[in-house]
């Protein structure tokens, strides 16, 4: 199946049309997304500001992680069901807003930067937790933020382009 | 307030706004990343002040955190009354209203928080005062998430009627 003619499917789904015919669906939802977004990314600036050595440089970057990460999972797991909703009412149009698209690809790039950093430079800690972070770390930090900034910056402007 | 909108749909800002279509969706989006700095560091003080972690004296994790609640709220306030300049109307729906409302008891349990971190001696020894403590780190973070989604809560002026 065309990925557009899946959409306008999906769009038909009685779960689509609840968020698109009913009268508080989009609207709550785009609520607690938005109020989920800001948590996502407060904590992860949390972390990317210890790995780039501007905050808690007092703090251990694990213990920052222990505090900050499963905060971070669950407004990101509230995020991404709630815009996994939002979308499907109106799949074709946020198919071909060009914001959106630049979104997802934002997120990719965070999860990717993230995975590389999870496996690659992470596995390391115990060499930097408690000092000055490596170049690898600082990039990473500086990498996720930029991507965080950008993410909610274009669901902005998808919202904008949207209506 | 309908005066105040009036007041503001006049202002050579408030048609600026309105006439340079980005400048609305930036200052959005300076104002929810704002949103997020003040959330995550009401919870890393939360997380402090709940005993959930204890690898920080109290003091130290106030000295890392409130001046950054302070500063969000410094650009939340200035993003905020812009973004309300710009659009006048907001002014009228009740949400917002709700929200303005809100902020007086968020901002009065966080400024207790902020004294009281510093008063570091009593706490740790105290098992009462902790509790109350904890306490009031849990009515400072429902409070601004209340401020948060009262700040999207336009749509339940019609649920309400």
């Amino acid at each position: 199946m065309e990925p557009v003619a899946f959409l306008h499917w999906l769009e038909t789904t009685p779960l689509a049309l609840t968020v698109s015919q009913g009268i508080f669906g989009f609207s709550a939802l785009d609520m607690i997304h938005i109020a989920a977004i800001t948590v996502v990314f407060g904590m992860i600036a949390v972390v990317d500001l210890r790995l780039l050595g501007i905050a808690s440089k007092d703090c251990a970057v694990t213990d920052i992680c222990r505090q900050a990460l499963p905060w971070t999972w669950v407004a990101f797991g509230i995020a991404v069901l709630t815009g996994v909703l939002m979308f499907t009412g109106q799949a074709v149009k946020y198919y071909n807003n060009y914001a959106f698209r630049m979104k997802l690809l934002l997120l990719l790039l965070a999860g990717i930067n993230m995975l590389v950093f999870h496996y690659i430079t992470y596995r390391g800690v115990a060499k930097w937790d408690r000092a000055a972070t490596p170049l690898s770390a600082r990039l990473a930090g500086a990498i996720s933020l930029a991507c965080w900034i950008a993410v909610v910056a274009y669901g902005r402007w998808t919202a904008y382009y949207m209506f | 307030m309908a005066d105040l909108a009036q007041w503001f749909t006049g202002l050579p800002f408030s048609l600026a706004m309105r006439r340079i279509a980005w400048l609305f969706p930036l200052l959005q989006t300076v104002h929810i990343l704002a949103i997020g700095m003040m959330l995550s560091s009401v919870i890393m003080v939360s997380l402090r002040l709940w005993g959930v972690s204890r690898t920080q004296t109290i003091a130290a994790r106030g000295h890392r955190y409130l001046p950054w609640i302070w500063t969000s709220l410094v650009v939340l306030t200035v993003t905020g009354v812009a973004l309300a300049v710009g659009n006048p109307r907001t002014l009228r729906d009740p949400a917002l209203q709700v929200k303005l409302w809100m902020m007086v008891p968020a901002i009065a349990a966080t400024l207790i928080l902020a004294v009281a971190m510093r008063g570091e001696a009593l706490w740790e020894k105290n098992a009462r005062a902790r509790g109350m403590a904890g306490l009031a780190a849990t009515a400072t973070l429902i409070l601004w998430l209340g401020v948060t989604l009262a700040g999207r809560g336009r749509w339940m002026a019609n649920l309400i009627g």
